[in-house]
């Protein structure tokens, strides 16, 4: 193997073993340790001054204590489902509110392309924190909706959105919005007119010419933008703790509290390991599914 | 060009007053905002017709089969198909199907698939569709490869999915839109003769759109010549290449001579023309009286034209000239000659020996000849 090539490929390869292996390791020794009271919060330590003794101590020190404690407490694994599950309701969500979007940029006319996609990407301007804050800001008690529908007389009464699995939804899909839209946004706008036509020739109508042209084609797009919506979803924290309220249970914020709240770095580390195990399934289909796509355009 | 009519000997609805054709279009023009694509174009087409709309690119041809496929509707006029008005009918109710220039195979489909993905639409039995879809693919010998996905067949294979996905519905017309114009020559040549083959056996209409003219002269019964969204002439293809009704269908339709002169002498069947200061008049027989003064050119086919050393005595034109250039073309040569006020002729020689014995060679003096019915005159 010649030098260019080991450099391209050890670039990549040190970028993660650095950012992502190494941390990965010191949580998963400090998910292995003891809660104690000190600075960090646990024991043992990694004391490089007591050398090899030092090293096998340590490793005896270590047990699974935290973890058989996960499968003790329901709270977490109830977390962990919960989790699952408004991630998977909001890919489902954000796909149902992405496909339209997505479908009308590809649809129309070439000049007003990139003002649309613009306007999809130009969120990402602001911070998200400001973004979701303002959503409290619109969804409370006496916020703009509540307002506008009362002034409309649709309702009597100010709705109750905030701190409710509504509001986290509708953060989500409103932040993860354009994970959807662009990859399925990818694909409508490559779809060859042709192939609608060709449909239409052969006797379908424009809706199932749709149905059996445009959506399976677009198929890699959908699976990209439900991948990339679902799995940082999973782990999400900012949007339940600001818009769910206590009763909206999410396995980011129990992490958050477990690490902040209680100080339990080595429980919280449990629960984070135990969050990757379970997001490695998903990213493991999202990578065989891009390479597959690679290999058939190619 | 001959073949066509021995193999088509009595087939010419066209010239029957009393058949019904297929397919009528009466003034229909077509505007794209202010832009005219097709002016004002009255055309009948017969049943059984393999007709081919010729012309350059940008001339309306795909504008045209679009209207007929039902994708464009005329601005004004009537399109009927067999005696009904279609302006209006949705292209998936009507009985045309259409071959696209680009193929437009739906690559998420095995080649079987597609093929039947126009039957699966109609009300046809399942049973029967898997019989008709294995019919199509041994018409274009396909049949080892149902199974495949557009991307891992060949583009002529391709091409014949395309062709078989658009008569597996038994249309009452095929429009086929450039169909062979991605294929490398010796396979459009073959495919050609595989398309006449094909339609002679199922008796479908086809309209064949291309801008490649030896193309339609072989496989068309008729060729309709376009420009700027006209049609400038419809006709067989012995025809339109034998007698050209203008300058513009001489000039598109193979190799020509042009020469541009005045009636000096017309009597008869024959009329003579002053075409140069110096230069012989040349004998030639319209196919119409011309007044004397009037301007003409007169269109003669390259194969027309003799060369030979000697001045030929019994020829009815025969003009002197130098070799200019020769182009080798293996079966033929194609000799440039150059008459003494600076015009050049071109003369088109059979090979019948062998290149080293070539009667004539570049600066050589020759004289080229032609007989008072080889060219036709035109006064357009
Ligand atoms: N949808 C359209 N909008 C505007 N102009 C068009 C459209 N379709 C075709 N044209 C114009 O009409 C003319 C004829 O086009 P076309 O029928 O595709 O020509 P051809 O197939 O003979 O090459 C071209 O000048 C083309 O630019
Ligand atoms: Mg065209």
């Amino acid at each position: 193997m010649n030098f260019r090539r080991l450099f391209l490929i050890a670039v990549p390869y040190s970028w993660l073993l650095l950012l992502f292996l190494v941390p990965f390791g010191i949580v998963l020794k400090i998910s292995l340790s003891d809660p104690a009271l000190a600075i960090p919060p646990y024991v043992p330590k990694f004391e490089l001054a007591q050398g090899w003794a030092g090293i096998k101590a340590m490793f005896a020190a270590f047990d699974l204590e935290n973890f058989v404690y996960l499968t003790e407490d329901n709270l977490y694994w109830k977390a962990y489902i919960s989790s699952v599950q408004i991630a998977l309701l909001s890919m489902v969500l954000t796909l149902l509110v992405g496909y339209p979007i997505a479908y009308g940029m590809a649809n129309a006319s070439e000049e007003w392309r990139p003002t649309l996609m613009m306007l999809v990407i130009l969120p990402f301007w602001s911070s998200f924190l400001i973004r979701v804050y303002a959503w409290i800001g619109i969804l409370g008690q006496n916020g703009y909706l509540n307002q506008l529908l009362q002034a409309l007389g649709i309702i009597d009464e100010p709705l109750v959105i905030l701190n409710t699995p509504i509001a986290v939804y509708i953060g989500i899909v409103y932040t993860y919005l354009p994970f959807m839209v662009l990859p399925i946004y990818a694909t409508l706008e490559k779809l060859d007119g042709d192939l609608l036509e060709a449909a239409e020739d052969l006797g379908c109508s424009r809706i199932k010419a749709f149905w059996l042209i445009t959506v399976p084609l677009s198929r890699p797009g959908v699976i990209a933008g439900c991948f990339l919506v679902f799995i940082p979803v999973v782990g999400e924290f900012v949007i339940p703790s600001l818009l769910g309220g206590s009763r909206t249970l999410m396995i980011g914020k129990i992490l958050w509290d477990e690490f902040f709240s209680n100080r339990d770095w080595p429980l919280a580390s449990a629960v984070a390991v135990i969050l990757l195990l379970i997001l490695i399934i998903p990213i493991v289909l999202f990578q065989r599914q891009q390479q597959r796509q690679q290999e058939a355009e190619r | 060009m001959t073949f066509e009519a021995v193999k088509r000997p009595v087939f010419a609805p066209w010239k029957d007053p009393d058949a019904i054709p297929l397919i009528r279009f009466e003034g229909v023009t077509k505007k794209f905002g202010e832009f005219v694509a097709i002016e004002n174009l009255s055309l009948s087409i017969y049943e059984r017709e393999f007709f081919a709309l010729l012309g350059p690119s940008g001339c309306g041809k795909t504008t045209l089969m679009r209207m007929l496929a039902g994708f464009e509707t005329p601005t004004t006029g009537i399109i009927t198909l067999d005696g009904r008005d279609i302006i209006g009918v949705p292209p998936n109710k009507r009985p045309v199907n259409m071959m696209f220039q680009s193929y437009a195979l739906f690559p998420h489909l095995t080649v079987a698939e597609n093929i039947a993905f126009g039957l699966k639409r109609s009300d046809m039995p399942k049973d029967q569709i898997a019989a008709r879809v294995d019919e199509m693919l041994a018409l274009v010998q396909l049949s080892k490869f149902g199974g495949r996905k557009p991307h891992q067949i060949s583009g002529g294979q391709r091409q014949r999915v395309a062709l078989a996905r658009a008569l597996a519905k038994a249309p009452k017309l095929l429009l086929l839109d450039e169909p062979l114009a991605a294929l490398d020559r010796k396979l459009r040549e073959e495919t050609q003769f595989e398309l006449m083959d094909i339609q002679e056996k199922l008796g479908t209409t086809f309209v064949i759109v291309t801008h490649d003219q030896e193309e339609a002269m072989t496989v068309a019964s008729r060729v309709a010549v376009m420009n700027h969204g006209e049609l400038v002439q419809v006709e067989t293809p012995e025809r339109i290449y034998e007698h050209p009704a203008n300058r513009y269908v001489a000039d598109f339709i193979g190799d020509v001579n042009l020469i541009e002169g005045t009636i000096s002498a017309s009597e008869g069947e024959t009329c003579q023309i002053s075409w140069a200061e110096g230069q012989p008049l040349l004998n030639a027989t319209p196919s119409e009286l011309l007044a004397v003064g009037a301007s003409c050119c007169l269109a003669i086919r390259p194969e027309k034209v003799s060369i030979s050393s000697e001045e030929p005595t019994d020829a009815a034109n025969a003009v002197a000239g130098r070799v200019l250039d020769i182009g080798y073309l293996g079966n033929i040569s194609t000799y440039h000659v150059q008459l003494s006020n600076g015009k050049v002729i071109k003369a088109q020689v059979a090979n019948h020996r062998r290149l080293a014995r070539r009667a004539f060679t570049w600066e050589d003096p020759v004289w080229v000849s032609f007989t008072a019915t080889a060219g036709v005159v035109l006064t357009e």
